[in-house]
């Protein structure tokens, strides 16, 4: 097009990100960055160069057309847009807050080797909640099949397939545990990273899609997977039921009051609205002193709530160095901006407790560096006699989660790993006859993005299972 | 939405409930329990399963009104509906003829301790029960538990009917060979009692109940020390080998909360919640 030449000199800054300002923010459940508005959003995709053979598309795990979106961006074709992200994505304004783009498409942006890379998740989100101020439009389903398919879990990896093979003109039930939709998104990521209204949406365009929801079904307890199948007339089942069993440290005095595992915490916070008691039932307490230990997102967003509750002070405790956090850069610097401090290289040794049994003072004991284990990370070696004594009154253990065992437990037959995870093929595909599963159960703790991934390959393959299934 | 087709008041504050969940009633065994969410505000409060219908497609629980959501359900009348029940949850009871069992059913817990003795019975146990409250007021249940059990007692906290507390156990267990002991009721309750069969070598299967939230493992509030190991009651219990249980842990934990639930409870009594108009 004649009227976009390139611009001789490539603007080297990205737009930035208008946030709330720390001193606020750090006060608030409201979500941290407000979005661009129209003209920053053209700003930002102007800058993109078209490259010929784009190199964000294979850093995208989804593999969504980067240039060809942020182009009509740029002609300001928003509506355009967002259907050529949703060719490939089907959850926009979710993946646009909260996938690491920084080590997917933005990382591999060749505007990133003399500058800042295009903000490819900013334009994303701003589409995806363009699109959702203006009204969601219902895409034509295909006619019925008359199969039925019964999805487990309804966290990403779920209301994916349950989307997709909704359009394919299946009859689509969705079995949750819990008494809400949204797995992760829902009870654990906080309001002011993904906004509960943002994930209320796309559940509500699922149900529209016709998709039935049944809370509060713990599968394997009320039906099993083989019941299903037999007795409850499914053609089908999609095992998404991610990667929630917590993980403990194991030392002496972790049952002491004021130790929460990162997933009671953030349940109790997100889930329950603890933040709100008592006009919400369900409590949380929350002390002067907050100690979170882990490195990952599960612990960042663990700290920003404590300190949002109130907290007066909030130190991670991580046993590796800054290098080896997995946590996203972006949240780790806003964790930071908002005065939570960070504590490398030391790990917990036990709990001691005051007289009425709830934890007073953590002992750790320093770390160092040694050589690098089989996730190419440095392994921490505990400093032999570096034993000191931090006085905590809250401790929130984010070290990591496990699959949910329940399904696994009472599936005969489902091959399993050593890990808890559900082995399948490339396409999803189980060891049982049609039984799919993906997302965090056949990962273990993953993305957003991989989970949807995943699933919407496995949504592929049940569909042509159940048309080709006399 | 479930929709409570009975309600009966057992004992002062002792409700029962039965609501319609026929899919629940289908699966629901003896040991396993229910969480319900009484509105889009409430908490989720785990109540043992005392029965089910399965041709009405039925569940009962009977609840102590002890807090705030207990309190608040209680005012709920038949007709009613609650908006979220999950369940069946935890692992059901092991049912089989052990020979001789011992069935001891504490507080509220005797509601699902008679349903236990009637599994018990059809597997062709020889079923002695104790049902035991803090005053005599508190005890319900007496007439049905006794015409299912081959000796019946009752104990008092303050022995104003039938024995005063459980010391009668240990003659008890003396004069008669049992094969087996469970032991449904407060956490002090329970351990007492594994305190006098221990020595006599019988075993003994309490249920655990401490704080919960999700009910499915995703939490871990739920842990207790078992035999030295950290175990999740909703997804490896409820039920244990009461004589490997750390009680005094767990009421440590079931106490966590006590100043916020107690200000929850107040502040809904203040404000009129319960039904007083605020008085
Ligand atoms: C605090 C936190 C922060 C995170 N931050 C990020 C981030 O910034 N970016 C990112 O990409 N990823 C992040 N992740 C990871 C990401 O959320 C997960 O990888 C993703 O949610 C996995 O999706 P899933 O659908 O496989 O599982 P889940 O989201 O875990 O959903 C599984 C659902 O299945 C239900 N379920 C389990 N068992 C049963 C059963 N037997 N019957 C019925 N239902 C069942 C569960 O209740 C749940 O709702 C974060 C995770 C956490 C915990
Ligand atoms: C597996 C399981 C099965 C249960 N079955 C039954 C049942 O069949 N009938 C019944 O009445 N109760 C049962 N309980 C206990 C019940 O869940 C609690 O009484 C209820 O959650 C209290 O809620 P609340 O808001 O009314 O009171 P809260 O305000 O939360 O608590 C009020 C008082 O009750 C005590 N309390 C709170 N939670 C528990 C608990 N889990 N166990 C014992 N005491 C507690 C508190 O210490 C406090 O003193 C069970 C608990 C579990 C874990
Ligand atoms: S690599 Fe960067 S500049 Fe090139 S097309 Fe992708 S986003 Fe645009
Ligand atoms: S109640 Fe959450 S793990 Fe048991």
């Amino acid at each position: 097009m004649a009227e976009n030449k390139p611009t001789p000199k490539v603007k080297k800054k990205a737009v930035p990100m208008p946030k709330q300002k720390p001193e606020v923010r750090r006060r608030n459940f409201n979500e941290v960055a407000l979005g661009y508005t129209e003209e920053q959003a053209i700003e930002e995709a102007s800058r993109c160069l078209q490259c010929p053979k784009p190199q964000c598309v294979p850093g995208c795990p989804v593999e969504i057309d980067i240039p060809a979106f942020i182009k009509l961006i740029r002609e300001g074709k928003f509506d355009e847009a967002v259907k050529k992200i949703k060719e490939k994505n089907s959850l926009p304004a979710i993946c646009g807050r909260v996938c690491p783009q920084e080590e997917q498409c933005q990382m591999n942006c060749v505007l990133g080797k003399a500058g800042d890379p295009i903000n490819i998740g900013r334009l994303e989100r701003f589409v995806a909640d363009w699109e959702r101020q203006k009204g969601v439009t219902i895409p034509e389903k295909a006619p019925a099949t008359g199969k039925k398919v019964a999805i487990i879990g309804a966290g990403p990896a779920g209301l994916t397939a349950a989307a997709d093979l909704a359009k394919l003109g299946h009859e689509v039930v969705i079995f949750e545990a819990l008494h809400l939709p949204g797995g992760v998104l829902v009870y654990g990521i906080p309001e002011f990273r993904l906004p509960k209204s943002i994930v209320q949406a796309e559940v509500d365009y699922i149900k529209k899609l016709g998709v039935e929801l049944r809370l509060g079904y713990l599968i394997g307890r009320i039906h099993t997977i083989p019941e299903l199948l037999k007795e409850e007339g499914f053609d089908a089942v999609f095992i998404g039921t991610g990667a929630g069993l917590p993980q403990f440290l194991g030392v002496p005095g972790e049952n002491l009051g004021g130790i929460y595992s990162a997933n009671e915490f953030l349940i109790r916070v997100n889930l329950m609205k603890s933040y709100a008691f008592p006009e919400y039932d369900t409590p949380i307490r929350i002390g002067r002193h907050v100690v979170v230990i882990g490195g990952g997102n599960v612990a960042m967003d663990s700290a920003r709530s404590a300190l949002r509750l109130g907290a007066e002070e909030v130190c991670i405790v991580y046993r590796r160095s800054r290098e080896e956090m997995p946590a996203r850069k972006e949240e780790i610097e806003n964790a930071e901006e908002e005065g939570i401090i960070c504590k490398f290289l030391a790990n917990p040794t036990r709990f001691i407790g005051d007289e009425k049994g709830w934890v007073k003072q953590m002992e750790c004991i320093c770390m160092e560096l040694g050589s690098p284990d089989e996730s190419g990370r440095r392994r921490p070696v505990p400093v032999k006699g570096s034993e000191f004594i931090m006085d905590v009154d809250t401790v929130i253990v984010a070290i990591g989660r496990t699959p949910n065992p329940i399904i696994q437990r009472t599936t005969e037959g489902l091959a399993v790993t050593k890990w808890g995870t559900i082995v399948v093929d490339e396409d999803g595909r189980t060891s049982l006859e049609g039984v799919y599963a993906g997302g965090d159960i056949v990962t273990g703790e993953a993305t957003v993005i991989s989970a949807m991934g995943a699933s919407k390959k496995a949504a592929k393959a049940i569909h042509e299972y159940l048309m080709n299934k006399k | 939405m479930y929709k409570i087709v009975a309600k009966k008041e057992l004992a002062p504050k002792i409700k029962l409930f039965e609501v319609y969940a026929p899919e629940i009633a289908e699966k629901a065994k003896p040991g396993q329990f229910i969480i319900l969410i009484i509105d889009e505000k409430g908490e989720r409060i785990p109540l043992t399963i005392a029965g089910y219908d399965r041709k009405k497609g039925t569940v009962t629980f009977v609840f102590n009104e002890v807090g705030k959501t207990t309190k608040q359900l209680g005012l709920l009348k038949e007709g009613d509906s609650i908006t979220n029940i999950t369940g069946p949850l935890g692992n059901p009871s092991e049912i089989k003829n052990f020979g001789n069992v011992l069935c001891i059913g504490g507080g509220v817990m005797i509601a699902p301790m008679l349903l236990q003795v009637k599994a018990l019975r059809e597997a062709g146990n020889a079923v002695t029960t104790v049902i035991g409250a803090r005053i005599k007021d508190l005890l319900f249940f007496e007439e049905e538990m006794k015409a299912l059990s081959h000796k019946f007692y009752v104990a008092t906290d303050d022995g104003s009917k039938g024995y005063e507390g459980l010391g009668f156990l240990k003659e008890l267990i003396e004069k008669n060979r049992f094969d087996r002991c469970i032991a449904m009721g407060p956490v002090v309750m329970m351990k007492t009692v594994c305190e006098i069969t221990k020595p006599f070598g019988i075993p003994t299967i309490v249920t655990l109940t401490p704080i919960m939230v999700d009910g499915m493992g995703m939490c871990g509030v739920c842990r207790v020390t078992v035999g030295g190991q950290m175990k999740f009651a909703c997804v490896d219990g409820p039920e244990f080998d009461g004589h490997l249980v750390d009680f005094d842990g767990l009421i440590n934990r079931q106490r966590m909360f006590l100043p916020e639930e107690r200000l929850s409870s107040l502040l809904w009594e203040k404000l009129g919640g319960c039904g007083c108009g605020g008085k």
